[in-house]
């Protein structure tokens, strides 16, 4: 438990019972939010979501210190992998797979999950292995030119052969089933009704606790310490022995399973994908969450996810009413504010704390930010 | 051979629009080292300032002739731009000039999205029609056609990169960007103000960029508020093809950069049997993007830039 609070590590009672309470308020709060509908919910579900993909980034841009700016494409890459495998729509449009699979595909949750992580692995070597070598802001635009690709093709697989279907997208793509429990159904468990939103935001909680962990020990591990040598110099971590390149793809092949792992788990919760929701937008909110919260320290990284994936919900509740209380109509949409308030979210604390909301704690002084001697000082 | 003609000529045109605006790039890269994520916004910022002159003015003076309009329209999305590039860098880049990298490149980002979302709240989000100023009559050049608003895009761009040329190699002011390229600290032992000459820089790249977005809108006969973020980045792609921080190098590269599209564009089907489209056109400029990156990262004109900075 003491990794999950450090700061309790000298204390494992406080520290076990810090650990309850966060459990029993996690599984309590659907039951809470639940009472106003479905959607404060949905919303939680899909914060755990972000929670996930941010944890991904941050083994990326926050411990390797390589900026991704196209990540979406492996949360695309985890979402089609579900979707084709576990849609009809392979089997409508090929004979081969019909024949083979006479009801359709119907993947596993078990099969498919794992498959859309290692596919998305695999296509962060693919993009990893070329640019590597390339300084960080080369690296920044290689990869966002990455995610515009995969969107591109997404957007036209549709001919000669479909298998996208183009921007109408995948549709009746089957929902999460682990050990003959539909998800997609409201189930009941000891005289509870739970219906599906509650189920799905269960199952993406535990994965979420799960990569927590994964990335705590990654971050302690001599990998993730690798990493950080790398982030901080990687010609010195060259000399330490680090295998800089295999460690950097490690970092690509890490990061991208975590999207591929969340990209199935959208595609499965929405029942529906299309090339839209993997725009460069989405790539820049996931950004947006580990910078705000704090590059490289997961309980920032968890916590900047949290609070910019629900901040949409609390604008459209706020937002709106002011304005009609105030001018009587609608002036500024919630959906434009909210992009133009993560972008000057983005440059404030850039400018004021660039450590992010929650920071990790200081090792030291980091070389990289104290000024370079003799350097010429703006006034 | 007219189709080659014709795609060679629609390449001169992307070309010299990529060109234009990848200067903004490699100026700013070669001076700060910062690539100005912002740059593309700024020229969408540029084309609808000059829509809304053009429009305003059309109903004040309806007869007016079209090309009066159109040096209207440049007259107030110059200024503008420059006023809007300065600002960003006074706020988001000037006080991070030594931080990490990760820093500026990340409040670009910023900057980038605050501009998409003032253009969303100022002019909504709908895509707008930019009038046909310049008569729309077909001239034909050896089986090719082109109209006047194209022929007038390859000309201004021509004239400007000249001019550039002209300001960088000869002039005072281009002896001190070019020193403050090569070492802001020694330069400014030589009395060159930096912080003024970078301040120059941006307000030369967002002049070009101005010029570069109403020629875009009166190409196209269209804009909106996300029309900057495919010329910028493909003009950035123009930037490290010819040599980031080379100003020769972004016009070779621009112009390149336009025919390799235009011919890709024009050709892929034939050389695919089909199975690939034209509507691939945009995934070339990042193909080449990363072949250049990978096979000679300094670039067709560059000197081999240090590994880091």
């Amino acid at each position: 438990m003491k990794t999950f609070f450090p700061g309790l590590s000298n204390n494992p009672r406080a520290a076990w019972i810090a650990t309850f309470v966060l459990a029993a308020a996690l599984v309590a709060l659907p039951f809470a939010l639940g009472l106003y509908g479905n959607a404060p919910v949905r919303a939680l579900a899909f914060a755990a979501l972000y929670v996930l993909l941010a944890l991904g980034l941050n083994i990326v841009v926050g411990f390797a210190g390589l900026l991704d700016l196209g990540y979406v494409a492996f949360y695309a890459v985890g979402a089609y992998t579900y979707a084709l495998l576990a849609s009809p729509h392979l089997a409508s449009n090929f004979q081969s797979i019909a024949q083979a699979f006479p009801d359709g595909l119907h993947g596993s949750f078990w099969l498919v999950v794992p498959m859309g992580a290692a596919i998305a692995a695999f296509f962060g070597v693919i993009l990893g292995a070329p640019v590597l070598k390339l300084r960080g802001d080369y690296l920044a635009i290689v990869t966002l030119g990455f995610g515009e690709i995969i969107r591109i093709f997404l957007n036209n697989l549709n001919a000669p052969l479909n298998f996208t279907n183009g921007p109408q997208g995948i549709t009746l793509i089957d929902p999460v089933k682990i050990g003959g429990v539909n998800l997609a159904r409201t189930q009941e468990f000891f005289g509870l009704q739970l219906p599906s939103v509650y189920l799905y935001y269960y199952l993406f909680l535990v994965l979420t606790i799960l990569s927590i962990a994964v990335c705590i020990n990654l971050q302690d591990s001599r990998l993730g310490r690798a990493w950080m040598a790398i982030r901080e110099d990687d010609i010195a971590a060259k000399a330490m022995g680090i295998n800089v390149r295999n460690i950097k793809l490690l970092a690509f092949a890490l990061g991208a399973s975590f999207g591929g792992v969340a990209g199935a788990m959208f595609s499965a919760f929405q029942g529906f994908v299309s090339p839209e929701s993997f725009s460069l937008t989405e790539s820049i909110i996931v950004l947006a969450m580990i910078v705000l919260g704090g590059l490289g320290h997961i309980p920032g990284v968890v916590l900047g996810a949290v609070l910019l994936a629900l901040f949409p919900e609390f604008l459209r509740h706020t937002v709106v009413p002011v304005q009609e209380q105030v001018f009587g109509r609608v002036i500024v949409d919630a959906e434009v504010l909210r992009m133009g308030l993560y972008g000057l979210a983005m440059i404030v604390i850039m400018l004021y704390r660039p450590k992010g909301l929650w920071p990790a704690p200081e090792h030291g002084v980091n070389p990289s930010e104290a000024s370079p001697p003799g350097a010429l000082r703006t006034p | 051979m007219e189709t080659l003609i014709q795609q060679i000529l629609n390449g001169l045109v992307l070309g010299s629009v990529y060109s234009l605006i990848a200067l903004g790039y490699t100026m700013v890269y070669g001076i700060l080292n910062l690539i100005n994520f912002a740059h593309g916004d700024v020229l969408m910022i540029g084309a609808l300032t000059a829509l809304t002159t053009i429009l305003f003015l059309k109903t004040q003076f309806p007869d007016a002739p079209g090309w009066l309009l159109m040096i209207g329209g440049l007259v107030t999305a110059i200024p503008t731009c420059i006023v809007v590039s300065l600002v960003i860098e006074r706020v988001a880049y000037r006080p991070l000039r030594y931080a990490p990298r990760l820093a500026p490149l990340i409040t670009a980002i910023g900057v980038s999205i605050v501009l998409q979302t003032l253009a969303m709240l100022i002019w909504g989000r709908n895509y707008m029609t930019f009038p046909q100023l310049l008569p729309a009559d077909p001239i034909e050049i050896g089986g090719a056609t082109v109209t006047v608003t194209k022929l007038l895009v390859i000309a201004l761009s021509a004239s400007i990169m000249v001019a550039l040329m002209v300001l960088v190699n000869t002039t005072r002011l281009g002896r001190a960007m070019r020193a403050t390229a090569e070492s802001p600290r020694i330069a400014s032992l030589m009395g060159v103000n930096p912080n003024f000459v970078i301040a120059v820089t941006f307000a030369i790249g967002a002049a070009l960029a101005a010029v570069a977005g109403v020629m875009i809108a009166a190409t196209y006969s269209v804009a909106h508020f996300y029309m900057g973020f495919l010329p910028g980045l493909k003009a950035f792609t123009a930037a490290v093809l010819g040599g980031i921080g080379n100003i020769p190098g972004a016009m070779v590269g621009g112009l390149l950069l336009g025919l390799i599209e235009a011919l890709g564009a024009g050709y892929i089907g034939q050389l695919t049997g089909g199975v690939l489209g034209s509507h691939y056109q945009d995934v070339f400029a990042f193909i080449v993007l990363c072949a250049v990156l990978i096979l000679r990262p300094s670039g067709l004109l560059g000197e081999r830039v240090a590994d880091r900075a």
